[in-house]
C-alpha cells in the first residue's frame, strides 16, 4: 500500500524520540560546558615539555638536541641552544616555541624524542581572540612537571619512569665498571 | 544556440555556454559553497527547462599541496598528512601510504598488526558509509534525522578509535611495519558490543529509508552509470559494484589478512542512485561479518616490527604501487625513491576524483534536482579530490 514505508519510517523516529526520555542509551548528547564528558587517557592534542623534580629548569629533560624540530612535520617547533660565554654548547634549549596554530598533534615529535622530554598535552579549551600571541606558546608556557605528566596519561608515565629508571642504572653501572677497572691501573 | 566549449583551449575557463545565452538555456553555476556539494565542489550546468543539458565540474578549491609537501618531508611525516586527505577514514588512508612504503622497502608485518589493520579499516568503512547514507538522505531533504542517527553510531566508533590512537579523526595509527600503539582486551571487548549492537541500527536506517514512497523515487532510475562506462571511466568502489561489475580490491590482491577471511561482495544491478545506496547496507553488513572474524582469530605476538627504524627511513631506489579497497573504492600511492631521505615522488590515486569522472554523463538528461542525488550517491570528499 502506498505509503507504509514512511508511515514505518515514522515508527522508527517516534521510537527514537519517544525511547530518549527513559533509556539513557538514546540520550546521546550532554549539555557542554555545564555537562562534561572524562577525557579518554590516550587523548592528545599539543605537546608539554617534561621536567623532573621541583626546578623547572634543572630538572628539564629537554637537552635542545632538535630532533623533534627537524621531524615536526608541520614545522611547528622552533629551538635554540642556550650557549654559555665561550660560545660551548650548554644542553639546554635557550629558546623552545611551540607555535600550536600551527600543530596539527600528530605526536611525532613525541615518537621520535631521544630523552622522553617531550609529550602531549590534553588542554582543548585554548580559544582567543588574538591571533597570534597566545598560541605562540614559549618556553615557560610548555615547561610542565612529571607530576602533571602522571595526572594525564598515568600508564604510559609510569613506563616512561621505569624505562628512565633503568637507564640510570645502567649507567651508573657501566661508570662504577669503568671507575673499578680504572683503580687498579692508577694504584 | 549551439553548446561549445567557448573556442578555447579547454581548461581555460569554467564557463560552458559560448556568448550570451538567447533565455532558452540558463547556465548555473552550483557550488562552491552549495550545501549539498560535500565541501567545495562547484557545478556548472547548463539547463533546458529543468534538465540538465551540459556539466562541468570545477574544483581545486581545496588543494591543499599534499604531494609536494610529502616529497619534501620524510617518510615518516606524510603519515598524519595522508589523514587529511580522506578526512572521513584516516585509517584507510594510512594503510594505503604505510602498504606502499612497505611495498616500496620491503618490510614484513606481524600477523598480530595485520588483524589490528583490519579491524580498524573495517570499523572505518561502517562509519562511512553510515554517513554517507546519511548525507545522502539529507541532500534530498530529509533534514537531520537519519544523519543524526549516522552520527549518532559513528559517534561510538569515533570514541573507540580516540581511546586507541588518541584522536577522533586525525589518527595517525599505523606505522612502517605495523601499527603505533596495541590493542587492549578491554577494547576488543568494547569492539565486540558495537559489533553485536550495530545491526540494530543498520535494521533501523533500512526500516527509516529503503521503503520509503519518497526516497525511492528519487533515488531509483536516476543517475545510471553503465557498466561499460564505469569499467571505461576507473570508476572503483560502491560505485563499479552497483553497476554490476564483481570487483574488490580485498578479494582481487588479497593485501594484509583478508584471504583468510569470509565474506561475500554485493553487487548491483541497475547501477542507479538506489543500487549505490543498497551497496552501501550491504557492505556495513559485510564488515560486521569481517570483523567478528578478525576479532575470533587476532592472535597474540608483537604489533610492530622492531626491525624498521623510525627516523631516517632510506628505502633503496625503486618504485612501489600500494592500493587498498578504502571505503570509497581503490586508494593507492606511488612512490618512487631516489634512496634518500624523502620520496622522489608521491603520488595519490584517489578514489573520490576518480568517481567523479563520469559524473556529466550520469547527470545528462536528468532534472537539476537529481544533480544533488547523482552527486550525494557518488561519495566524494573534496579533501581527497583536491589533494
Amino acid at each position: 500500500m502506498l505509503g507504509t514505508g514512511i508511515v514505518n519510517g515514522m515508527v522508527q523516529t517516534a521510537k527514537n524520540f519517544l525511547g530518549s526520555f527513559h533509556d539513557a542509551e538514546r540520550m546521546v548528547t550532554v549539555q557542554y560546558p555545564e555537562q562534561r564528558l572524562p577525557i579518554k587517557e590516550n587523548y592528545r592534542n599539543f605537546p608539554f615539555l617534561v621536567h623532573d623534580g621541583n626546578d623547572p629548569d634543572a630538572g628539564l629533560r629537554c637537552v635542545a638536541c632538535k630532533t623533534c624540530e627537524t621531524e615536526c612535520p608541520a614545522e611547528c617547533i622552533f629551538i635554540e641552544m642556550l650557549r654559555d660565554p665561550a660560545g660551548k654548547p650548554a644542553k639546554r634549549p635557550k629558546v623552545f616555541d611551540i607555535d600550536i596554530s600551527v600543530c596539527m598533534g600528530c605526536q611525532i615529535c613525541v615518537e621520535v624524542c631521544p630523552f622522553d622530554a617531550i609529550k602531549m598535552d590534553q588542554i582543548f579549551e585554548i580559544a582567543t581572540t588574538d591571533r597570534f600571541n597566545p598560541l605562540l606558546l614559549k618556553k615557560e608556557d610548555l615547561i610542565k612537571s612529571n607530576d602533571y605528566y602522571h595526572s594525564l596519561h598515568p600508564i604510559e608515565a609510569s613506563e616512561v619512569d621505569a624505562r628512565l629508571e633503568a637507564d640510570r642504572q645502567k649507567k651508573l653501572a657501566a661508570a662504577a665498571a669503568k671507575a673499578k677497572a680504572a683503580t687498579p691501573a692508577a694504584g | 544556440m549551439t553548446l561549445s566549449l567557448q573556442g578555447q583551449p579547454l581548461g581555460t575557463s569554467t564557463r560552458l555556454l559560448d556568448g550570451e545565452a538567447d533565455g532558452s538555456i540558463l547556465e548555473v553555476s552550483m557550488g562552491p559553497h552549495h550545501p549539498s556539494t560535500h565541501g567545495v565542489f562547484r557545478m556548472n550546468v547548463a539547463l533546458d527547462g529543468e534538465t540538465v543539458v551540459k556539466l562541468k565540474p570545477v574544483f581545486g578549491y581545496l588543494h591543499r599541496n599534499h604531494e609536494k609537501i610529502a616529497e619534501s618531508i620524510s617518510y615518516l611525516g606524510s603519515i598524519p598528512y595522508s589523514d587529511r586527505l580522506d578526512y572521513f577514514c584516516s585509517m584507510t588512508n594510512n594503510w594505503a601510504y604505510v602498504l606502499s612504503v612497505e611495498k616500496l622497502g620491503g618490510f614484513a608485518v606481524p600477523e598480530r598488526a595485520e588483524y589490528i589493520r583490519v579491524i580498524v579499516a573495517e570499523m572505518t568503512r561502517l562509519l562511512n558509509h553510515g554517513c554517507l547514507i546519511g548525507f545522502l538522505a539529507q541532500d534530498l531533504g530529509a533534514m537531520g534525522t537519519p544523519l543524526m542517527y549516522a552520527f549518532r553510531q559513528r559517534e561510538k566508533i569515533l570514541d573507540l578509535f580516540e581511546a586507541l590512537t588518541g584522536a577522533r579523526m586525525m589518527c595517525n595509527y599505523m606505522r612502517f611495519g605495523g601499527v603505533r600503539v596495541d590493542l587492549s582486551p578491554e577494547w576488543l571487548q568494547a569492539v565486540r558490543k558495537l559489533v553485536d549492537e550495530y545491526p540494530a541500527f543498520i535494521d533501523e536506517l533500512e526500516a527509516l529509508l529503503s521503503e520509503n514512497e519518497i526516497l525511492k523515487p528519487r533515488l531509483q532510475e536516476v543517475g545510471v552509470l553503465s557498466r561499460e562506462l564505469a569499467v571505461q571511466a576507473g570508476v572503483t568502489g560502491p560505485g563499479l559494484r552497483a553497476s554490476g561489475v564483481p570487483y574488490d580490491i580485498r578479494k582481487v590482491d588479497g593485501y594484509g589478512v583478508y584471504p583468510r577471511l569470509q565474506f561475500r561482495v554485493p553487487i548491483g544491478e541497475h547501477g542507479d542512485c538506489y543500487d549505490r545506496y543498497m551497496i552501501r547496507l550491504l557492505e556495513m553488513r559485510e564488515s560486521l561479518v569481517l570483523l567478528k572474524q578478525a576479532l575470533d582469530q587476532i592472535p597474540a605476538g608483537p604489533f610492530t616490527n622492531p626491525q624498521i627504524k623510525l627516523r631516517n627511513l632510506r628505502p633503496k631506489a625503486g618504485e612501489a604501487y600500494g592500493r587498498i579497497e578504502a571505503p570509497k573504492g581503490e586508494l593507492g600511492f606511488y612512490l618512487i625513491s631516489d634512496g634518500k631521505g624523502e620520496p622522489y615522488r608521491y603520488r595519490v590515486r584517489p578514489p573520490s576524483l576518480i568517481n567523479l569522472t563520469p559524473l556529466e554523463d550520469m547527470c545528462l538528461g536528468q532534472n537539476i534536482a537529481d544533480v544533488v542525488a547523482i552527486l550525494g550517491s557518488i561519495d566524494i570528499v573534496l579533501g581527497e579530490v583536491d589533494r
